[in-house]
């Protein structure tokens, strides 16, 4: 999937730029509630169990695909040049899910329990996405 | 109680924008039951979808009602049954005596059918809030809810086969539907058969794509038994929000009307036995299911073999989207308020061929978002 960026762009905020100028650095942040232990991805400004301030912690990167799609029909560019792709919601070995996308392998031999670790992309300036692949 | 009822024209109405849809919707609604625009002292809408003008402030102000109570309550396709639950307690506290909720798209004619495949971001667009963690990897509608469909047949071994089933049931009811966008009779085989758009939901899984607008009137019992209609009393209503983006989803195969169900059933002191029919958000034939077992219809996992059993379909003990459904009639974009019409319609004894037998008590359950914010409203033709 190594191209020019031609997807839509986070925009980074108080609280997301942290996350992607990590995923710049090639590093999968999630959160953990210093006060509950909750971990949490999307990043927040709050705990969502308790409310209190969480704090960054480094994954490891490796995970598990939890459910998954193959999109066959998008009108949106620049997907409809990439059919059919894999949109997956991964759950960290850390227990945090994030949706992304899971790529080196055709998308009919994808399966929900496959592994998968995180690779990169930069987006922009300070943006690295995570996309994910079999390990 | 819900005194009047209205629906502008679908499935295509090209000549009419989203506005005339709400105004259209709204005059056939007063026709319907009598009530005079200027007794309406309260306004609902969930604009700001399709049309921007149509937010509820802008379209009070176009219809020219003077409320004493307005609520933008905006939860996507379920948005009517959260209002629903929100004008009677208005009503009940004595905030206003008669609302006007209306409803109006003209998706198909403006936009085309790109609703659900369409991506919602352009290409280098910077994408703030939430759904920047996903506007990214190119997910559609579809998908978000194809990966509920994935979830729920690895857990518990549903087939393509049995979510056909639902579709093949709600298009019988559309052939009897004059206006409903697809008649032509289909099998599971035809649904099976179907294009494939986002694993496992196959295009005759997915809702349709049309025009179409709603209008209910909503007022005391007292005002009520003035009018021209008999009235379709709110036995109980309830609602509930387990996430909003799909990534957000606590649980992917269950969702918020296991919350929100028990209270509704409650108030209305009744259970899942005593419906007479059901009209359910069918934005694809998965949705259907996570509702039937949210609500308690069946067990968790267990609606796949519920749903093969044929109790949705016509003549059987839950007969479910009489109009046809989104699946097969009219899906503008927020299906919601076509739900509670329809409940109207079969307690009023009003449905046509579709009629169920002596329908006495009805329940509309709108989902909103993917699967996120989900509304219940039962309804009965006896005052509770």
């Amino acid at each position: 999937m190594s191209r020019e960026w031609a997807r839509p762009i986070p925009g980074a905020d108080g609280v997301s730029s942290t996350y992607w100028e990590a995923g710049a650095r090639g590093e999968l942040l999630f959160q953990q509630c210093p006060a509950c232990g909750n971990r949490q991805l999307y990043p927040r400004a709050l705990c969502t169990a308790c409310g209190e301030t969480p704090e960054w912690v480094q994954a490891s990167g490796r995970g598990t695909v939890h459910t998954f799609t193959i999109i066959r029909q998008n009108y949106a560019k620049p997907f409809r040049d990439e059919l059919p792709y894999v949109v997956a919601i991964v759950e960290l070995e850390e227990g945090p899910r994030l949706m992304s996308n899971v790529t080196g392998v055709p998308a009919d031999e994808v399966s929900i329990g496959l592994p998968v670790e995180v690779y990169f992309e930069v987006a922009a300036e300070g943006i690295g996405v995570p996309f994910f692949r079999p390990i | 109680m819900i005194a009047g009822i209205g629906l502008s024209d679908y499935p295509k109405a090209p000549d009419l924008d989203g506005v005339q849809h709400h105004v259209l919707a709204m005059q056939r609604a007063l026709a319907d039951c009598g009530v005079a625009k200027a007794d309406i002292d309260g306004y609902v809408g969930a604009g700001g979808s399709g049309v921007m003008i149509d937010d509820p402030v802008t379209m009070a102000e176009y219809l020219r009602v003077d409320h004493t109570y307005i609520d933008s309550t905006m939860t996507g396709g379920s948005s009517f049954e959260f209002h629903v639950q929100h004008a009677a307690a208005a009503i009940k506290d004595g905030l206003c005596d008669t609302v006007l909720v209306t409803y109006g798209s003209d998706q198909l004619s403006r936009m085309g059918r790109t609703l659900g495949t369409g991506g919602f971001h352009r290409a280098g667009q910077r994408i703030g809030g939430p759904i920047q963690y996903e506007a990214p990897y190119g997910n559609s509608l579809v998908g978000a809810y194809a990966m509920v469909a994935q979830r729920h047949m690895h857990e518990y071994g549903t087939t393509s086969a049995q979510l056909a089933e639902i579709a093949v049931g709600v298009r019988e009811f559309a052939a009897l539907n004059p206006d409903a966008m697809y008649r032509d009779p289909i099998t599971v085989d035809d649904v099976l058969d179907s294009r494939m758009i986002a694993d496992p939901l196959h295009k005759l899984d997915c809702c349709v794509i049309s025009d179409g607008g709603g209008a209910l009137i909503i007022t005391t019992a007292e005002r009520a038994r003035d009018l021209a209609k008999p009235p379709a009393y709110v036995l109980g209503a309830a609602g509930a929000q387990t996430h909003w983006n799909i990534s957000q989803m606590p649980d992917y195969t269950e969702c918020a009307a296991a919350r929100c169900g028990p209270i509704a059933f409650e108030r209305a002191g009744l259970t899942p036995a005593d419906i007479d029919t059901i009209q359910f958000y069918d934005s694809f034939t998965i949705t259907v299911l996570m509702l039937l077992e949210g609500l308690g219809f069946c067990g968790r996992g267990e609606g796949g073999r519920f749903v093969e059993e044929g109790h949705l379909r016509r003549g059987g003990d839950l007969p479910m989207n009489t109009d046809g459904g989104g699946l097969s009639s009219c899906h503008p974009g927020m299906r919601g308020i076509f739900l509670l019409i329809e409940s109207v319609r079969q307690l009023r004894g009003e449905a046509g061929e579709a009629q169920v037998p002596d329908a006495r008590i009805a329940l509309a359950c709108g989902s909103g978002g993917w699967l996120s914010a989900i509304g219940t409203v039962i309804l009965g033709k006896e005052h509770p």
